[in-house]
């Protein structure tokens, strides 16, 4: 069953090259992510990770090569329900007058489409997900009034009120202190076990990355490695890349 | 003691102004949380050379000023998408070409100067039957346009890369939103006057902004201020004397003051 399931494929990137104006920044990027995967994409600044997730996303297009999400392509794919996700924290605005409420009735917008007034069941959902990650008490609260590890939840929160299949999550944890992150983690992972919800993770934490993801890809405009954390770790290619400075562990 | 009611152009002023006050925070709230606030400044400038175009061709000023606030507003988010200038300078460039192209216009025919300046500077007594009846009618549209797409402008507002990922056509609900602030300025243009919009789109919203609520209180709250504002401050000019416009941007910045204060000891 196990087999049958993750034999899915949820994301399936072929040949995908991207370039901003003069710089080439993915260069001939092939993976293939399957269902109840959780992929950890680690890489040196600016190597192109966050560039590789929005790819992923739709949000940027690319030049060459192309990219599929649940078998179906980029270009054509409408069923954005299915996907969730957890934008870098310096792309919000704290500061704006929203309730935690009303932050994760958001994430059920785009499922109920244009001209439709959210329904009983938007708010059931809502609450759902408020409870998923342990937040329903602050349902109240204004966003801002929270700490960064509570907001950080809350856009989890966001991201799973749609019931999506993947969430693309990216750099989640920066400016969280290392009690919340473990928190954090635990929470990701149950949601990846339990719910078996595929997980992209963008991250500059080799080590958490390393102990967390099934499935790790390091990228440096390349994937210059994708496959089991574990093995990446022993390799003499992990300290080659130490050696070379492309990793900060 | 309510003798204002006794004269229709004070009832059709205050009818106009309510009209006026219910739409612009509605409006104003994306603008401001969007950071464009800008863009109410430069659409009533490109509102007034619309006017100026109005009164040469001798058609109705109000529809001119729509017409050409609608297509300038067009341009602008074109420009913005085509990333061929920086930030906010295609605003700016708007702002100061059509105020250039309203007094080229104006020195080209001398005789309606008193006109415009009404539009500049507002004046309820400009406010015409027919331009109640245009306000009212677009009003109702702009209301309805913003209550069916509600949700999509929120989430915009809030987070537009996450709302483009769930599926949310953001390049339609920003193309809207500009277009629903061009016909905002443009209505709004003949009561409070074109330097004078901009406020009363911006100011109430960020009063409402420091009590720090829901995003639905918060727009409850900027109405609240906005109708209150324009009631009160039309009535303070008619029996004091005083230019209207400017009696309201006046009582929606103690409003904004006294917000501050209640920050402080909240």
């Amino acid at each position: 069953m196990q087999t049958l399931e993750h034999s899915q494929k949820i994301i399936e990137l072929d040949r995908v090259c991207f370039s901003f104006t003069n710089a080439e920044v993915i260069k001939d990027v092939s993976l293939k992510v399957h269902k109840g995967d959780y992929i950890g994409i680690i890489g040196p600044n600016g190597g192109g990770k966050t560039t590789l997730l929005k790819l992923m996303l739709g949000l940027l297009k690319p030049q060459d090569g192309t990219i599929k999400l649940f078998d179906q392509d980029i270009k054509n794919f409408k069923d954005w329900s299915k996907i969730g996700y957890v934008p870098q924290k310096t792309h919000i605005e704290m500061n704006f007058p929203v309730t935690v409420e009303e932050a994760v009735a958001m994430g059920r917008y785009g499922k109920r489409g244009l001209f439709r007034f959210p329904t009983k069941e938007d708010k059931e959902k809502t609450i759902q997900a408020l409870k998923q990650v342990d937040m329903l008490e602050f349902r109240k609260r204004q966003i801002s009034d929270l700490s960064g590890g509570q907001q950080q939840r809350v856009f989890i929160a966001r991201a799973l009120a749609c019931e999506p299949e993947v969430i693309f999550l990216d750099e989640p944890t920066v400016g969280v202190d290392i009690k919340t992150q473990k928190q954090f983690y635990t929470l990701l992972r149950k949601l990846n076990k339990e719910l078996s919800l595929t997980l992209v993770l963008v991250s500059h934490e080799l080590d958490v990355v390393a102990h967390e993801a099934t499935e790790l890809g390091y990228i440096n405009r390349t994937l210059e490695y994708y496959g089991d954390p574990n093995e990446f770790l022993k390799g003499a290619y992990f300290h080659e890349l130490i050696g070379k400075g492309g990793i900060h562990n | 003691m309510f003798d204002i009611f006794s004269y229709s152009f004070m009832v059709r002023g205050l009818e106009a102004g309510i009209i006026i006050a219910l739409i612009a925070p509605l409006i104003g709230i994306f603008l401001v949380l969007r950071r464009y606030s800008l863009i109410a400044d430069t659409l009533s400038h490109v509102s007034l050379a619309g006017v100026a175009i109005g009164l040469i061709l001798k058609i109705n000023p109000l529809i001119t000023a729509i017409i050409t606030s609608v297509i300038a507003s067009i341009a602008i988010e074109k420009l913005r998408l085509s990333r061929k200038v920086f930030g906010e300078s295609g605003l700016a460039i708007f702002l100061s070409g059509s105020l250039a192209l309203a007094i080229v216009l104006i020195s080209l025919a001398h005789g309606f100067s008193v006109d415009l300046f009404n539009y500049l500077f507002g004046s309820i007594t400009t406010v015409k039957q027919i331009d109640v009846s245009i306000i009212g009618g677009l009003g109702i549209f702009v209301i309805a346009l913003i209550i069916a797409f509600y949700k999509e402008l929120v989430y915009i507002t809030v987070d537009e890369e996450a709302a483009r990922v769930s599926g949310i056509p953001t390049a339609f609900i920003n193309l809207l939103l500009i277009i629903l602030a061009a016909l905002t300025v443009s209505l709004a243009m003949p009561i409070v006057g074109v330097l004078l919009i901009a406020a009363l789109i911006v100011i109430p919203v960020v009063s409402a902004l420091q009590l720090r609520t829901s995003f639905k209180k918060t727009i409850l709250i900027a109405e609240i201020i906005s109708v209150f504002s324009v009631i009160s401050g039309i009535i303070a000019s008619f029996y004091l004397n005083l230019s209207p416009g400017g009696t309201i941007v006046l009582i929606t910045i103690a409003i904004f003051i006294a917000s501050l204060f209640l920050k402080e000891n909240k």
